[in-house]
């Protein structure tokens, strides 16, 4: 009635909105929270509780949190909590009693005599099965036109290939971001190489340095690791370093060896191993191969799945894998 | 117009004064090529000073001491429970499911009702036709829930920073002391990097919504103080005295003149202190803020430019649905304190109807599924992913060998050089060097600032990665500052090119810059200049705006004398509008400085290595947080730095221009 005796001019939102409101309140619809989804009740939940997971920003690790997450929930009826945090604040996490499970630990010696040792909130939950290697690496098509260049002996022969702006004309070696294990500094100066040490600053950069390498035949040589989603589109070959052997990094500014072989672990809180929960056992238990790691992480990372998507489809595929860890 | 001698007066200081910088750097020259890499105080990326080592143990402490100290018990606890209510309150009302209910109480239809109701009670029709349309657009991209986990987290911090901000900004404005006092713990506030403080803030306040809104609200506060003091200041002493003569109190003077006076700055402060907030979306992902940020960060891991872009733009479409909704309630608050009595019968009904309306559309999404979660029939995220990823893989093909080469000219020509000067001089020639110049340009008591900085900055350990720095700054500043004046006058001189220009500005300021780094990467590699191209994307708007507005604020009638005087365009731009707007151009560069700063952060993750790397390095690194916080503290002594000089120029370009009109 007041909409008619008024002739001025009509916000139309309001007409919108009482419009709304007269289709609406005759036709109703499916009320919220009568039907659908979203009741997260399991038979067995009680026992395991919440699991807080932390998950650190690269792919293969939430490839692991996905699996790890998805058995706990749909096998174990717990609740995974996932935080999405960089790995000092993980690690911080079980100080404060918030994170209960990091799922790949790369080393980290000063972290684990902190939290481990000294504060003994935490502890290890054995390895993952994953192989972690660190390493130089080239694009594969540069492997091909100077074979001997996967020795590091060769590398001064090459150095003027790999001169850039930011290399102070020696060349360039590529690192990555400021949270990776690296000795490559000292690497270079031990070994006499007639490279500079260029920081990158992320995993993003380092990447796309790769992939732009590989597809415009640009030179570059950097720091990068396996397992990584990323070797299944450009297949990086490793340079080789002069051979690891157990203490030849003990002083880091003196190494001139390899990197190390990774055995990347699980850590969990001291909190989640005393607590009973079936959650513990099965992180425990977990363990996987590289080629397990790198499919999942290809369906988020390529095929563009949610990592519960991913996760579902591996487990399906995986039965007898998944009933060992349980 | 101008009388001759003092026309002269002027001019002769400013003559002796280019003489004097030329000398200055002309020193500086003899002085490095004689010394070169003499007392460089070089710092090689993982090595650490004493100083360094004794700033780690700042996070072990607050670690040690979290479960006993009182203030932490009493203190910091009390603070985090509050912030955590409130940020869960505002989760659970719009972006998260509560306790018994798979969605959030408010559903999709409620939010656009009550944000378009209060658009337009706020402001008027057209931004609320705006609200409603971004936001269903928000939904359009099948990105409703991380957009409203992002507005719940913003609103929450932006609620937070009034109430601390607005009462602090009014002390600042009515107390001198309070504004001395205040100053340097806002700047401070401003340029320090936010990865400097996210670990530690963590230990304080746990990991959670608290956190994520505390490290934004450090960085957003400060516009709200700062806007509220200056528009208490700026209320005319003639109206103050008025005021007094009639009797008024303090309280009075403030409740009745004061505050209403100030009403359209302090909305202006608002506007800033949302926009900050939003700039934060993706730094708070690091700590587990849910959200635009998230999608942000995750995409940018496996380098999917399309589904970042696609979180980005969402984020940029919030932001220009919020300054427009504030400037335009702005407007209001101007009108109606001029015209008070203008809010008649006829709004007040229609506004009593549309909070009907409103009532009934929040009901409906409470009850409804359909009004509850977003249809997702339509998805525009599809194809805006497509088209970002098509337009990004073509640009890379396409354009990176021609990028390649001007990056490698410009990195050689201007760049190195500068940058070697800078590093290689003994640091004592380069401080000595600005300080006499921060003297010429500005005034004694800049140079004084100046040398204690200076001095600061060698005590920081990390003198040699600062210069690299600021080498980078000054060049990304120069380039700002082109860009402002050249963009600034194009704008200033046509309102239509101003709206034609204005959104693109909008969406480079707020566009996070973690969306364009991937294709920055390929057409620049990584390298200082794609940390500088980068920086200008995001600090050149200021400038522009900031230059535009000035242009266009020299009154018509001398732009008219002026043409009618015969003078044409070039000579109207370079003989009236520029010098008229000279003060305005100061203010361009101090803030395009400020703004370049910034992002020194971001540009140590594409390859400035430096400062920026120095800090990410003690985020990521526990054995390198006092080296990142060293490192963040350089980033503040540059700011303030450069920020002190460029005002004092400022000033004297100030009295120049008086002295000439």
């Amino acid at each position: 009635m007041l909409l008619r005796t008024h002739p001025v001019r009509r916000p139309p939102l309001v007409i919108a909105a009482a419009a709304l409101t007269l289709t609406v309140g005759a036709c109703g619809g499916a009320k919220v929270g009568s039907t659908s989804a979203g009741g997260g009740s399991s038979s067995n939940g009680a026992k395991c509780g919440q699991v807080d997971l932390a998950v650190n920003n690269w792919v293969g690790y939430e490839a692991n949190a996905a699996v790890v997450a998805y058995v706990a929930e749909k096998r174990l009826g717990c609740t995974v909590s996932k935080k999405n945090l960089d790995e000092q604040v993980s690690w911080q996490g079980f100080g404060t009693g918030e994170v209960d499970v990091i799922l790949e630990n790369w080393g980290h010696e000063d972290l684990v005599k902190k939290y481990i040792t000294e504060q003994k909130v935490a502890q290890d939950a054995g390895p993952t099965g994953n192989i972690g290697k660190i390493g130089w690496w080239v694009p594969p098509w540069m492997a091909k036109k100077y074979p001997d260049i996967t020795n590091w002996k060769n590398l001064n022969k090459y150095a003027d290939l790999f001169k850039t702006t930011e290399s102070a004309g020696k060349g360039q070696l590529l690192d990555g971001d400021p949270g990776f294990v690296t000795n490559d500094a000292a690497l270079v100066k031990n070994l006499d190489l007639n490279y500079k040490v260029v920081f990158s600053g992320s995993e993003t950069a380092l990447i796309q340095a790769f992939r732009q390498g590989e597809q415009q035949k640009k030179p570059v040589i950097g720091y990068f690791y396996s397992p990584q989603w990323f070797l299944a589109e450009v297949p990086l070959v490793n340079i080789q370093l002069p051979k690891y052997e157990k203490g030849c990094d003990a002083d880091p500014a003196k190494v001139a060896c390899d990197y190390p072989e990774y055995k990347l672990n699980k850590i969990v809180s001291t909190k989640l191993a005393t607590s009973g929960s079936p959650a513990f056992g099965l992180i425990q238990k977990f363990a996987w191969t590289n080629e397990d790691q790198n499919l999942v992480a290809k369906y988020i990372a390529q095929d563009k799945m949610t990592p519960d998507e991913a996760a579902k489809k591996w487990v399906d595929a995986n039965p007898d894998k998944v009933k060992s860890w349980l | 117009m101008t009388t001759l001698p003092l026309q002269r007066a002027a001019a002769t200081p400013r003559l002796s004064r280019k003489v004097g910088v030329a000398g200055v750097l002309a020193l500086w020259l003899v002085g490095f090529l004689l010394l070169r890499g003499r007392d460089t105080l070089r710092l090689a990326e993982a090595d650490v000073t004493p100083v360094h080592q004794s700033l780690n143990q700042l996070n072990d402490t607050v670690a040690a001491n979290r479960n006993s100290n009182p203030l932490f018990l009493y203190f910091f606890n009390e603070i985090r429970l509050v912030v955590d209510e409130l940020a869960r309150g505002m989760q659970a009302l719009i972006s998260q499911p509560v306790a018994g209910r798979p969605l959030p109480i408010i559903g999709w239809l409620g939010v656009v009702a009550l944000a378009a109701f209060g658009a337009w009670a706020l402001g008027n029709l057209k931004v609320a036709l705006l609200t409603a349309g971004g936001l269903l657009f928000l939904g359009f991209q099948g990105l409703w829930q991380e957009s409203m986990d992002t507005l719940a987290l913003t609103m929450t911090a932006v609620l937070l920073s009034l109430v601390v901000g607005i009462p602090l900004g009014i002390w600042v404005g009515l107390s001198r002391r309070g504004e001395r006092l205040l100053t340097p713990v806002l700047d401070f506030m401003q340029t320090m990097p936010t990865f400097v403080y996210l670990a530690p803030l963590t230990l304080v306040f746990l990991i959670g919504p608290a956190s994520a809104t505390i490290a934004t609200m450090v960085y957003a506060v400060p516009p709200v103080i700062r806007l509220t003091a200056h528009g208490i200041r700026e209320v005319p002493h003639d109206t103050l005295e008025a005021a007094r003569s009639m009797g008024s109190t303090r309280g009075q003077l403030l409740r009745q003149v004061q505050l209403p006076m100030a009403k359209r700055t302090m909305v202006i402060g608002v506007n800033q202190t949302i926009m900050a907030a939003l700039s934060m979306v993706t730094i708070a992902a690091l700590i587990d803020a849910p959200g635009l940020g998230q999608t942000v960060v995750k995409s940018l891991a496996t380098l999917d430019v399309g589904s970042s872009f696609n979180a980005g733009l969402a984020i940029v479409v919030l932001a220009i649905v919020l300054d427009r909704v504030t400037t335009a309630a702005s407007v209001r608050a101007e009108r109606s304190r001029r015209n008070p009595s203008r809010l008649g019968h006829l709004r007040r009904l229609w506004l009593l109807l549309g909070a009907a309306a409103t009532a009934v559309c929040v009901y409906l999404s409470y009850t409804y599924l359909w009004a509850a979660e977003f249809p997702s029939q339509l998805d525009l995220g599809a194809p805006i992913r497509r088209s970002a990823d098509a337009v990004s893989t073509w640009v890379q093909t396409n354009l990176g060998s021609t990028t390649g080469v001007l990056k490698d000219v410009f990195t050689n020509v201007v760049l190195n050089p500068l940058q070697t000067l800078l590093t290689d001089s003994p640091w004592w020639l380069v401080a000595a060097a600005i300080v006499a110049l921060a003297a010429i340009v500005g005034s004694a008591r800049a140079s004084v600032t100046s040398a204690i900085c200076l001095g600061l900055l060698v005590a920081t350990g990390v003198w040699s990665d600062a210069m690299v720095t600021l080498a980078a700054t000054l060049v990304a500043a120069v380039v700002v500052l082109l860009l402002g004046l050249v963009v600034g006058v194009w704008m200033g001189r046509s309102t239509r090119v101003d709206r034609v220009v204005r959104p693109f500005l909008d969406a480079a300021q707020t566009m996070p810059a973690f969306v364009y780094l991937v294709p920055f990467l390929a057409l620049f590699s990584t390298s200082r200049f794609t940390a500088i191209v980068a920086a200008v994307v995001f600090a050149a708007p200021v400038a522009i705006k900031i230059i535009g507005d000035g242009i266009s604020g020299v009154s018509a009638t001398t732009v008219e004398a002026a043409t009618s005087a015969g003078s044409s365009r070039w000579q109207i731009i370079t003989k009236v509008q520029l010098p008229m707007s000279l003060r305005t151009i100061a203010l361009a560069t101090n803030q395009g400085l400020i703004f370049v700063l910034s992002m020194i952060v971001v540009g140590g993750l594409v390859g400035a290595g430096a400062l920026g790397y120095d800090v990410v390095q003690g985020f990521r690194q526990d054995r390198l947080f006092g080296k990142g916080l060293a490192a963040g503290l350089a980033v503040v002594l540059l700011g303030i730095l450069l920020d002190r000089i460029t005002q004092a120029a400022a000033r004297r370009a100030d009295v120049v221009t008086h002295a000439h009109s």
